[in-house]
């Protein structure tokens, strides 16, 4: 007996070895990715670092007659737009998820929760062109003077209205990432356990009041997961932007103006490079959308350790 | 038995079409322990939780009959099953808090339900009530602001009887609430429920002889989604009239 125990720890033993490597082997092969996106990223952007040095992130000019780049206007233009699609984006996608997983009848669910994935299904292009002809155009008729009359103070909403804007990238971006959201929260709420729910009904909650003391807060780090996922996608999402933001490298107080993100700029500007050093530029705008995308994750994923420690295993 | 605070008439359970209880009807006494016994998938948990209308929150799941609390029928077109749940509380057999709370805001989570306001001091005046009840209070009282998962499974059930109790339900259903628990967290829960009935009135589900002979008044044994016999807590142990009953309770069961 102890002879058969030690054949089958050795076999086991090189199965998990190979099983070890292998898998090493291609969580390396990831980084290595990375890497080497990064180095090839910076090695044709260095030009543009040498001639611009840190000024590149703080300058507003980005001009190929002049050959001046600056990339704040793209920045500016990726964030904001990320951010507004995100704040329309995530209570809409949480109704969503939740109306699915808590309110709906299963069969209806099941349908619902299909047609919005197909969502995702839609190619960006389309959403484009959507947003070129149909809600750009309603948008700058329909919403912009309501908001511009309610929120006059605000210098967001005051200016000339245009229908390929910072708001109509941010309305298409919304809808864009809506379903990647509000199927990730789906199945965050689905995990809940039904224990969880029965405790807070038993007390005399409400469906409502179930919702939240049990749902959301078991959820949290699921919903945070989700909305990185979200901006995620937001922050690198190219055709439809450029299609719809009109691609003025400007920065704007408006969401009714034109204004371009990182990505977008680079989808335009890419083929038609006037010189060696726009090319280097648009590089480096490329390394910048790298960093930002990084940095963001690395913050929201803090976040959400942070979140959970805190509330999980707070020594006091 | 005049006074029962609950009973159930021909009270029947369903899963889908399939039916869990075959038409039980009895009484639960006020301020007395009733504990109900029957072997496992006996419909034990089926019937305590058509007594808060928790049954129906499982999909499929329906039931039909009388269920009167203080002569009402709960289950009657007006009735809101959320007033039903706060007059009649109930303690899981799995330990069950609110991960993400500290331990006083898992006592206090039943109070700011139904748009109920307290004020801090009678908040917190509650919390340490309720904990002494559940007899939580000494091992927790240093440590209130800490989550109320750090807590051992024991002392988590003592916690989820404390939430229970925050909210005074005039009932308190328990379904197996020592099964995960070690002798002297039982023993405590045994304890308490002697306390507790002089406000409550308490049904108890349990596997174990000794704990229904030892703290219940009356004893009602299922079988099968069947009522087999109900009666005085002694007369059951040392009497029963029915043989399966008699089969059950000394270990001879088949
Ligand atoms: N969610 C469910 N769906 C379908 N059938 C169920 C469900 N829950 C319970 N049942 C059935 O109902 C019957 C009674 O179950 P119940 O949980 O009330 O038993 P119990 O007496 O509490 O058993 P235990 O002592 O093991 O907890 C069992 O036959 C069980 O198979
Ligand atoms: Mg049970």
């Amino acid at each position: 007996m102890p002879r058969v125990k030690t054949r089958d720890f050795g076999v086991r033993a090189v199965g998990d070895r190979v099983f070890n490597l292998t898998t090493l082997a291609m969580a390396l092969m990831i980084l290595a990715l990375l890497g080497g996106l990064t180095v090839e990223l910076f090695s044709h952007a260095l030009p543009s670092i040498k001639a611009f040095g840190f000024g590149f992130l703080t300058s507003t000019d980005w001009d190929p007659t002049t050959d001046l780049y600056g990339a704040l206007p793209f920045i500016y233009g990726t964030v904001v737009s990320s951010v507004l699609a995100l704040i329309i984006a995530v209570p809409l996608a949480l109704g969503v998820a939740l109306c699915l997983s808590e309110m709906a009848p299963a069969w209806l669910s099941r349908k619902i929760g299909f047609l919005v994935e197909l969502l995702a299904a839609i190619p960006s292009v389309v959403y484009g062109l959507w947003g070129i002809f149909v809600a750009g155009p309603w948008l700058r008729d329909h919403l912009d003077p309501l908001l511009a009359k309610t929120f006059c103070f605000l210098p967001l909403f005051q200016g000339p209205q245009v229908s390929v804007s910072m708001l109509t990238a941010s309305v298409i971006l919304a809808i864009m990432v809506l379903p990647y959201i509000s199927a990730v929260c789906t199945d965050v709420f689905r995990a809940v356990p039904s224990s969880q729910r029965e405790a807070a009904l038993a007390l005399g909650a409400t469906k409502w009041e179930m919702v939240r003391i049990a749902v959301l807060p078991y959820g949290v780090s699921g919903i945070i997961g989700a909305i990185i996922l979200g901006l995620g996608r937001a922050l690198g999402e190219t055709i439809a932007v450029a299609m719809v933001i009109g691609n003025s490298p400007q920065i704007s107080a408006s969401l009714f103006m034109p204004s371009a993100t990182l990505a977008s700029v680079i989808a335009n500007e890419f083929v038609e490079a006037t010189s060696a050093l726009n090319l280097s530029a648009l590089f480096e705008l490329g390394l910048v959308l790298l960093v930002l995308g990084l940095g963001l994750n690395i913050a929201a994923r803090l976040m959400v350790y942070g979140a959970t420690q805190r509330r999980f295993q707070k020594p006091t | 038995m005049a006074d029962n605070k609950m009973s159930a008439r021909d009270l029947r359970a369903y899963f889908h079409k399939v039916e869990a209880l075959h038409g039980v009807s009895l009484g639960f006494a006020a301020n007395r322990v009733t504990a109900i016994i029957g072997p496992s998938g006996c419909g034990k948990s089926t019937l305590v939780r058509c007594l808060n209308r928790m049954h129906e929150v499982v999909p499929g799941a329906t039931c039909a009959g009388q269920v009167l609390l203080d002569g009402e029928d709960i289950y009657a077109p007006a009735i809101d099953p959320v007033q039903v749940r706060r007059r009649v509380g109930m303690v899981f057999q799995k330990p069950t808090p609110f991960p993400t709370m500290s331990i006083e805001d898992n006592v206090a989570a039943g109070l700011k339900l139904n748009g109920i306001a307290v004020s801090r001091a009678e908040r917190d005046r509650i919390v340490e009530e309720s904990l002494r009840r559940a007899a939580l209070w000494e091992e927790v009282k240093d440590r209130l602001k800490r989550p109320g998962a750090s807590l051992s499974g024991g002392q988590q059930q003592r916690l989820c009887v404390a939430r229970a109790l925050a909210v005074e339900p005039e009932v308190l259903l328990m379904d197996e609430p020592c099964s995960a628990l070690d002798p002297i967290s039982t023993a405590r829960i045994e304890e308490l429920l002697l306390e507790l009935k002089e406000n409550f009135t308490i049904i108890i589900v349990t596997h174990n002889m000794q704990q229904a002979a030892r703290c219940s008044d009356f004893t009602a044994f299922l079988y099968a989604g069947n009522l087999i016999e109900f009666g005085e807590t002694k007369q059951i142990f040392t009497t029963p009239a029915r043989r399966e009953t008699e089969d059950y309770i000394t270990g001879r069961f088949g």
